[in-house]
């Protein structure tokens, strides 16, 4: 049978600092990424040796293109710390890739609207790389991005996605740059002003955005994809931890949920499925 | 030389001493892309009950120091969804399996989970998870002789399969709880389940665990987990399956030499998926670096001055 997730060391190419707290690391990893989805996720262990930290650190795959994976990543705790150092020529044991991934509708999809809050780009911009694919097959595809952040000195990427093709547009929380505000105002601005077919909606964010996000796509009528983030352990849907609470197809009537693991029915979900509120 | 790694714990016969503990393998599936699952000593299930529980609210992990918190809650598709979903996999695979099993309030679910697995040919062995800290119902039966006594007597009237108790660390002594399995019929003990333990984000003065309290597991707590087989070791005749931190062939070998005929890798599976080979070359290895035949040679051959 063949395995649909290795576990291996793989050897480092490149691991630079983006800005100020973000790096981007680049492994040669020719298994993850010939069957990488955008969407899907590595569990990178940090320390191999001490067990400080204990546990692998569950990352998206930022792109994955001949034969290597990027990780973008946010240095927030010992464990990304510790990644900071690794040098090119060192080796990182991975796991991956895990998870389900976006679902790229067909090409008859032709408009997306990509949604990324903070670090949320991460995911989404492999996403657009693929929905470019498609775009080389039909011209009228149409991609639109929206990047929310803190200040302009957060914000990530508008230079790699506007690189694709894709229309960029740009919120802050202090209006640094571009509007001023939450991202997904500026994104409701875009919704109520296109008037045929509704495009698909994929995001990655803050929960508080993706549960905004769920509430404009019911308004206006959208297919929305989240990607969400939990505290994992393993990462490869063993030890329960990483769940969230969603609908339960078959005892909807109860108004039931059932728990659904974010590294194994996830991360990605389509956000009418999301039951949202208390933790 | 080719060091004999097999034990037997009552009739269950395993080609190897290294199993995996109960919770953190799953039901042995997410692991196939990983390991050649024939290898595993035997195979723990996550614990099951007589109904499916969707267990506690997230978060349900957190990280500490050399370790980790769970309060997962048993969450379980229940015995039916189990027999009828997930044994057929399991059997296929090869090896013994071991059925955990609990219940929260009613101790008679034991006994209707044990009557069922005991007629299904493929579960070699049953678990009795007495020890689970992540319910509501915070009084274990591990943590009372008595009661401790009481359902395991009443578990061994109704099936012939191996049976094992796992037994509780949040305990005053362990030994009298040990005892008190043995005296029931116990055929065998599982030591340690996780220590209680908990974690706070001083920022937002909360708990990290969305239940407060989990249960500890890791490196963390080896010494504990150590030091309570080595004391059940010298007071009970009974194999032990010691487990508590078990992350490579040392941790492992510490508790064949404190009095383990078996042991358990818990945590360690979350970390890395491909521990548990490893660690069986490496006793292996070590068997015929020390001139060792019988892996049951090292149980318990701890050397103490006098």
């Amino acid at each position: 049978m063949k395995k649909k997730t290795l576990q291996r060391n793989f050897k480092v190419i490149a691991n630079n600092k983006v800005k100020d707290n973000y790096f981007k690391l680049v492994l040669a990893a020719a298994g993850i990424s010939s069957m990488a989805r955008p969407g899907q996720f590595v569990m990178i262990e940090t320390s191999s040796t001490a067990f400080a930290p204990l546990l692998r650190r569950p990352m998206s795959i930022h792109s994955a293109q001949k034969g290597r994976i990027e990780i973008l990543y946010e240095t927030v705790g010992e464990g990304s710390r510790i990644l900071t150092q690794k040098r090119p020529g060192e080796h990182l044991n991975l796991i991956g890739p895990l998870g389900n991934g976006f679902e790229i509708a067909d090409p008859g999809d032709r408009n997306s609207i990509l949604v990324a809050g903070g670090m949320g780009v991460a995911p989404l911009l492999f996403l657009a790389e693929k929905l470019v694919e498609h775009k080389s097959k039909n011209a009228r595809v149409r991609i639109r991005v929206f990047i929310g952040a803190k200040t302009a000195g957060h914000l990530l990427c508008e230079k790699e996605f506007k690189s694709l093709g894709c229309d960029v547009k740009i919120a802050t929380d202090d209006g640094t740059k571009g509007f001023k505000g939450w991202v997904t105002e500026l994104l409701e601005e875009t919704l109520s002003g296109i008037a045929t077919a509704m495009p698909r909606i994929y995001t990655c964010g803050p929960m508080s955005m993706l549960e905004s996000i769920a509430g404009l796509a019911s308004e206006y009528g959208m297919a929305a994809y989240g990607s969400f983030e939990a505290h994992m352990a393993c990462g490869i849907g063993a030890c329960m931890g990483c769940v969230i609470r969603t609908q339960d197809e078959k005892r909807k009537e109860r108004n039931d949920f059932v728990y659904r693991r974010v590294c194994k029915e996830g991360p990605v979900f389509q956000l009418n499925q999301v039951i949202w509120g208390e933790e | 030389m080719k060091p004999n790694l097999s034990i037997s714990i009552g009739k269950l016969k395993l080609k190897n001493p290294v199993l995996v503990a109960s919770g953190t393998f799953g039901y042995g599936e997410e692991f196939e892309d990983f390991i050649n699952l024939k290898e595993l000593g035997a195979i723990v299930t996550k614990t099951i009950t007589l109904k499916p529980r969707q267990g506690n609210f997230p978060p349900r992990t957190c990280e500490t120091p050399a370790g980790m918190l769970n309060s997962i809650g048993l969450e379980n598709p229940g015995l039916d969804v189990f027999i009828k979903e997930k044994v057929p996999y399991l059997a296929r695979i090869g090896v013994p399996l071991i059925v955990s099993i609990a219940s929260e309030y009613d101790p008679g679910e034991f006994l209707s989970v044990s009557r069922r697995l005991d007629k299904i040919r493929a579960v070699c062995a049953i678990e009795l998870n007495i020890s689970c800290p992540n319910l509501k119902n915070k009084k274990l039966i591990a943590q009372d002789p008595a009661a401790t006594y009481r359902l395991v007597s009443k578990v061994r009237r109704v099936t012939g399969k191996a049976l094992i108790t796992k037994l509780s660390p949040n305990v005053t002594c362990i030994t009298d709880i040990a005892s008190a399995a043995e005296k029931a019929g116990s055929d065998a003990l599982s030591l340690i389940n996780t220590l209680g333990g908990m974690s706070i984000d001083t920022r937002a003065r909360k708990p990290k665990l969305a239940s407060i309290c989990g249960g500890l597991s890791g490196p963390s707590i080896r010494p504990v987990a150590l030091k309570m087989v080595w004391e059940v070791y010298q007071k009970t005749e009974l194999p032990i399956i010691g487990m508590g931190g078990i992350i490579d062939t040392p941790s492992a070998l510490e508790f064949f030499i404190a009095g383990a005929s078996a042991v358990a890798v818990g945590t360690a599976n979350f970390v890395n998926p491909g521990i548990v080979p490893e660690i069986i070359r490496g006793l292996k290895e070590y068997c015929r670096g020390h001139k060792i035949n019988s892996i049951k040679e090292l149980t318990g051959s701890l050397r103490c001055q006098d």
